[in-house]
This record gives C-alpha cells, sequence and structure tokens, in this order.
C-alpha cells in the first residue's frame, strides 16, 4: 500500500509522468495512429478501457500468484491476460461500430504489444498499490495516453499541411515534436501537491 | 472415404496439434522458469541481504554487527530472523562492545520521478538522526539524484533532531524542509537547489518516518539495549 | 549493378549483417523503442537493456525456429509469446544476480522487453519460415542492430546530459551538462536527430543510385 493520495496518483499517471512523453510507452500505435484526430481519440479509449480491465486483472493475479507462492509466474500470467481482454474488446468493437473498426485497423489487435498497458500492471504491481489505487493510476495512464494521442494527432495533422523536406517527413519529425511535448508535459511537475 | 470425412479428419489433427503445442510449450516454458527461479533465487537473497547490511553499517556509524526486529500492532518490538514480508521492521546496530550504536528504519515515498527508497539511522543518545543513505531512487540524474550524494546535502543528516515531546508520542519539532542557505534549526533539511521536489520527497519521507518509528524506538529503548535472544 | 551489397554474398553472413545496418531495427524499420528508451539514458543502462533484448531476442528465435513444424498456424502468435516471455523472465532474474543496482536502474522495464515489437516481429517474419542456424544468425544480427543503436542513443544522451560515458567523466568537472538530453525529452530529441542522420543517408544512397542509372542509361543511349 503506497502512501499516495489517489489524486496525486491519477495526476501523477495523466500528465507529470505521462506514459507516453516521460516512459517512451506506446510509442507503436503513437506514431501509426496519431496521424488523424478522430481515430487518435477512439484508440486512445480503447488503450484505456484495456488498461482498465488490465489494471484489476493484474491486481488480482498478483494477489493470486503470491497465495500459491509462484511470483515468478507473473509475466507470462499478465501477458495472457492482456491478449484475451484486447481479443473481447477487439470482438465488441467489431460488433457496435464496424466503422471504428475498420478506422483502426491493424492497430487493434497491436494494443497486446502495447507496452503502456503491460507497463499500468507492472508499476502497479512494483509500486504495492491496492485496489483503489489500482484504478485509479489505470484510469489516469489511460487519459493521459489519450491526451497525448490526441495532441499529437492535431499537430500531426497540421504538418500534413506544411512544406517539409524529405529528410525530416514521417518519423523523424514526429519525433521531435513529441520531444517538444515532452518538455512541455514536464511543466507539470509538483502538482497534485506535497 | 468421401470429401467430408477428411476434412473432418484434418480438422480433428489440428485441434489435437494446437493442444500438443501449446501445452508442450507450456511446459517446456514453466520448466525453464521455475529451474531459473530457484537456481538465482539463494544468490538473490545474499545479494540484498549483503546490500542492506552495507546500507545499515553505513547510517550508523561504528555498528558492526545488527538484529532485526519486527514492530508487532500494539508497537512492541521483537527480534526475529525469519524474512516476513507485510511486516514493519527496523534493524537495531551494536558495535563490538554490544553496546547499542542506533536503530535503522527503512522509509519510502513518492520522489520527482519515481518511489524513492531510503534508509537512515536513529541515535537514541543524541536524539537524533545520525545516518542516511538513499536504497533506490530514479531520479533525475545530476540534478534530483543529488539527494544520494551531494556532501552539502548529507550533512543535514549528521545531527537530525528528532527529539520527542514529553509524553513521548511524537517529535517535538516536526522534520521540515528549509531553502537552500535559510537552515536555523537542527530538525530542518536544507534543501538542494534545483532539485527542490526531490529535497522535499526526503524531507517528507523522513517526516512521516520519524512520526511514526521514533515513539516506537524509544518506547522499546530497553528492550534494544538489551538485545536478549529469548 | 546493385552496389550498395557487401561483398559477401553468402546468405548465411547476410543474414546476420542486414540487421546490424541495412535492415537496422531502430533506424530502419523503427521497431522496438517502445520498452527501451525510457531506460537508455546512459551508456550503460543502454548497453544493458541491449544485451538483455539480444538474449531474449536469439532464444527466442532459436526455439521458435526449432518447434516451427510443431506449431500450428492458429497457436503462433500464442505460442511465441509465451517463449518470449519465459526468456524475459529468466532475463530479469539473471540481472538481479549479476548487479542489484543495474536492475533498480532498469526496473520494470526488463520486463517490459516482452513487448518490443522486434521480438515478435522477428520470430514471425523469419524464425518460423526458416533453419535454426539462419534464425539464430538473424536474431544475432538484429539483437547487435538493435544494441548498437540504443548505445548510439545512450552514449549521446549521457556525453551531452551528464558529461560522462560509462560513467567515466569526459569533460571534467567544470562542465556544464545538457541536462535535458537525460530528461525523456532529450530522448525523443535524440532518436529523432539519429533518425534524420540516417534518412538523410537513404536519401543520399537513392540520388547516388538514380545518378548511376541515369548514367547507364545515357551509355546505351
Amino acid at each position: 500500500m503506497s502512501g499516495e493520495t489517489l489524486w496525486y496518483i491519477f495526476l501523477n499517471a495523466a500528465f507529470i509522468n505521462n506514459f507516453v512523453l516521460a516512459y517512451f510507452l506506446g510509442i507503436c500505435p503513437f506514431l501509426g495512429v496519431s496521424g488523424k484526430l478522430d481515430t487518435a481519440s477512439r484508440m486512445g479509449g480503447a488503450v484505456t478501457f484495456v488498461m482498465l480491465v488490465s489494471s484489476l486483472s493484474a491486481y488480482g493475479i498478483h494477489q493470486l500468484l503470491n497465495a500459491i507462492n509462484a511470483p515468478y509466474l507473473q509475466l507470462i500470467s499478465f501477458i495472457v491476460v492482456i491478449a484475451s481482454t484486447v481479443q473481447l474488446v477487439e470482438m465488441f468493437i467489431k460488433k457496435f461500430s464496424p466503422t471504428l473498426f475498420r478506422a483502426l485497423g491493424i492497430f487493434l489487435p497491436l494494443i497486446t504489444t502495447n507496452c503502456a498497458i503491460l507497463a499500468v500492471a507492472l508499476f502497479q504491481t512494483n509500486r504495492g498499490y491496492d485496489l483503489m489505487q489500482c484504478v485509479v493510476f489505470a484510469l489516469g495512464a489511460g487519459i493521459g495516453f489519450t491526451i497525448a494521442l490526441v495532441i499529437m494527432a492535431g499537430l500531426r495533422e497540421e504538418l500534413d499541411l506544411s512544406d517539409l523536406s524529405n529528410i525530416v517527413k514521417g518519423t523523424a519529425i514526429t519525433i521531435m515534436v513529441a520531444g517538444l511535448l515532452s518538455i512541455t508535459f514536464m511543466g507539470f511537475a509538483g502538482l497534485g501537491g506535497h | 472415404m468421401n470429401e467430408f470425412d477428411l476434412k473432418k479428419m484434418v480438422a480433428q489433427a489440428s485441434s489435437w496439434e494446437m493442444i500438443r503445442a501449446l501445452g508442450g510449450i507450456g511446459i517446456l516454458c514453466s520448466l525453464l522458469i521455475v529451474f531459473t527461479f530457484k537456481v538465482t533465487l539463494p544468490i538473490i537473497e545474499k545479494n540484498k541481504a549483503e546490500y542492506l547490511e552495507k546500507s545499515i553499517f553505513n547510517v550508523l556509524p561504528g555498528a558492526t554487527n545488527k538484529v532485526t526486529y519486527k514492530v508487532t500492532d500494539n508497537n512492541d518490538v521483537e527480534r526475529t530472523d525469519t524474512n516476513e514480508s507485510g511486516v514493519r521492521k527496523v534493524y537495531a546496530g551494536y558495535n563490538d562492545q554490544s553496546e547499542l550504536v542506533g536503530i535503522a528504519v527503512e522509509a519510502s515515498g513518492q520522489g520527482f520521478q519515481d518511489v524513492i527508497h531510503l534508509i537512515y539511522g536513529y541515535s537514541p543518545e543524541k536524539k537524533a538522526v545520525i545516518g542516511f543513505a538513499v536504497l533506490e531512487s530514479k531520479e533525475t540524474p545530476g540534478l534530483g539524484d543529488k539527494i544520494q550524494n551531494d556532501p552539502a546535502f548529507l550533512n543535514n543528516f549528521e545531527a537530525l533532531d528528532v527529539a520527542l515531546t514529553d509524553d513521548a508520542s511524537a517529535p517535538k519539532n516536526p522534520i521540515e524542509m528549509a531553502k537552500n542557505g535559510q537552515k536555523h534549526h537542527p530538525w530542518q533539511i536544507e534543501a538542494i537547489t534545483g532539485a527542490t521536489i526531490s529535497s522535499r520527497a526526503v524531507t517528507k519521507i523522513l517526516k512521516q518516518s520519524t512520526e511514526e518509528f521514533i515513539p516506537i524506538i524509544e518506547k522499546n529503548l530497553e528492550k534494544f539495549k538489551r538485545n536478549e535472544t529469548s | 549493378m546493385n552496389s550498395s551489397e557487401s561483398s559477401l554474398s553468402r546468405f548465411d553472413t547476410d543474414a546476420f549483417i542486414k540487421g546490424l545496418w541495412r535492415e537496422n531495427p531502430v533506424f530502419v524499420q523503427v521497431l522496438g523503442m517502445c520498452p527501451t528508451l525510457a531506460v537508455s539514458n546512459t551508456a550503460r543502462n543502454a548497453l544493458a537493456m541491449g544485451l538483455a533484448t539480444t538474449f531474449v531476442l536469439i532464444m527466442s528465435s532459436t526455439l521458435v525456429s526449432i518447434f516451427r513444424k510443431f506449431i500450428p498456424k492458429q497457436v503462433r502468435i500464442a505460442s511465441f509469446i509465451l517463449i518470449i516471455a519465459t526468456f524475459v523472465t529468466m532475463v530479469d532474474y539473471f540481472i538481479q544476480t549479476i548487479s542489484l543496482d543495474l536492475y533498480r536502474a532498469l526496473g520494470a522495464f526488463i520486463a517490459l522487453i516482452v513487448v518490443n515489437c522486434i521480438i515478435l516481429g522477428r520470430a514471425e517474419a523469419f524464425a518460423s519460415k526458416n533453419t535454426i542456424g539462419t534464425s539464430f544468425l538473424d536474431a544475432l544480427g538484429m539483437g547487435a542492430g538493435f544494441t548498437f543503436a540504443l548505445l548510439c542513443l545512450g552514449a549521446v544522451r549521457e556525453i551531452v546530459g551528464i558529461g560522462t560515458v560509462f560513467g567515466i567523466s569526459l569533460f571534467g568537472p567544470h562542465y556544464e551538462p545538457w541536462t535535458v538530453m537525460i530528461l525523456p525529452g532529450g530522448g525523443f530529441f535524440t532518436l529523432g536527430a539519429w533518425l534524420l542522420f540516417f534518412n538523410w543517408l537513404k536519401e543520399r544512397e537513392k540520388k547516388r543510385q538514380a545518378a548511376v542509372l541515369q548514367i547507364e542509361k545515357e551509355a546505351i543511349q
């Protein structure tokens, strides 16, 4: 059980230590999806949901593995749960919003290898968060991820219209802009009050 | 055999193959993991114990022997040798003459970047924190990580006053942070310029930990001094 | 005539060499950065991460290649992930035995090697379809290229951001470090700068080959 307040955990995960801009996690979908604003926001929503479910499952798995004294199975169990959750989310989206399903394309199954989701499970276990803290942490991480993704998408849509030389186009400029964003987000440090 | 039967046969073979593949790989992987775990566990435990002992002697200058005590629910202490988790522990350090040098306590809390784990040593004689060491931190290299090495910062912990109130329930003057160059009292920690958040984090961690543990240590002081192996 | 091929045209050696430069996973394929950028702020951390990832890459590619005929298509991703997660768990324990200090510096990011796109990518694209020896070499090459890329990142960040490399001070105690480089933002900038450099090299190569073709065309006419 960690001594931080719920509000601080949320702010920390969403802004101060934003998963994308501070930890470099979730970059693959970040670079691939963040081209368009609405796909980005929906991807963010899907990731937040998967993070929430994975976080709860990870908490449960951790308690279970400790009880049966098999902590070495942690990593494998986390991965299996995340993969299954993504399967379920994929089937869910396919059924209720085929347009979104098509728009997300390959990136939906790619959420499985999204470092950010596994990271949520790993970080919360390492920091010893209790159930409520886990939930808040996952929410903060997901919302922060979505915010970063949406800002990038907006910036990229503008960049698409501007005249860039060939060597800068594409990934290179996106990463540079992400760097600037990362520094900006550092301004949030100290938020949530000590 | 018609086409339908042939297809059914192929489909069935596939199911068995899937189970065989996943099951076989599953078993092989489990064996590898368990084997590695068992082989590395003693080495890792030894490493951790050595590191902890080194840190304890670091924050309790003069100590050459350590004894682990666990804190019970009613704030008494008992010697313990087992590696229980989820229980509060303090470490008593004794010198060559078996005299109590002090008690070392681990504490942790959120820093700027991630959680900071630290250990500090309390001397009942001086009623002050006499040693401080950072066990784990991911503070910004070059800035926040000065809490580990900066000599001026470490000076704070040579005699950090934590004398208790008359009823021994809490430190008279809770540890607080002072801006660089403005330290006036022996219970203040002077911050590092450019690393205010990390300094403040350390202050907060120590304040909370001393408020919790110093009264417990003082309450059980005789027990620590006697160091019986009952 | 393709002049960018090395003169060692034996397939086996090429399997190793292409991972280093031509198909470098980070700079060319732009893969596998997620779990590693955060902990490549010094050369030592970058090297450790690179080696740990290479170990997992080699072991999983080899194992996948050994079992490739026994793994049906439908369960291949699940099997690959099982294998990869196993070796990552092993590496996690190995690092703890070698150096607790290093383990603390890398933290949870060791476990995150399991979602490094490179490893799953190589298992799927190469190891599942090639012989054991070739898969091993491919993994070795990709791993070496990846470690090389991480070292480029970590070294630059440490040299500019602290003034040391592998802890050895380069500029003396009065060096004013460019601290942003060891922060996440600096990581992005460094990666972007290297990508720019590699893009520039690619563009230059393209122009050169176009010029060569043009000369040949004119020679024929």
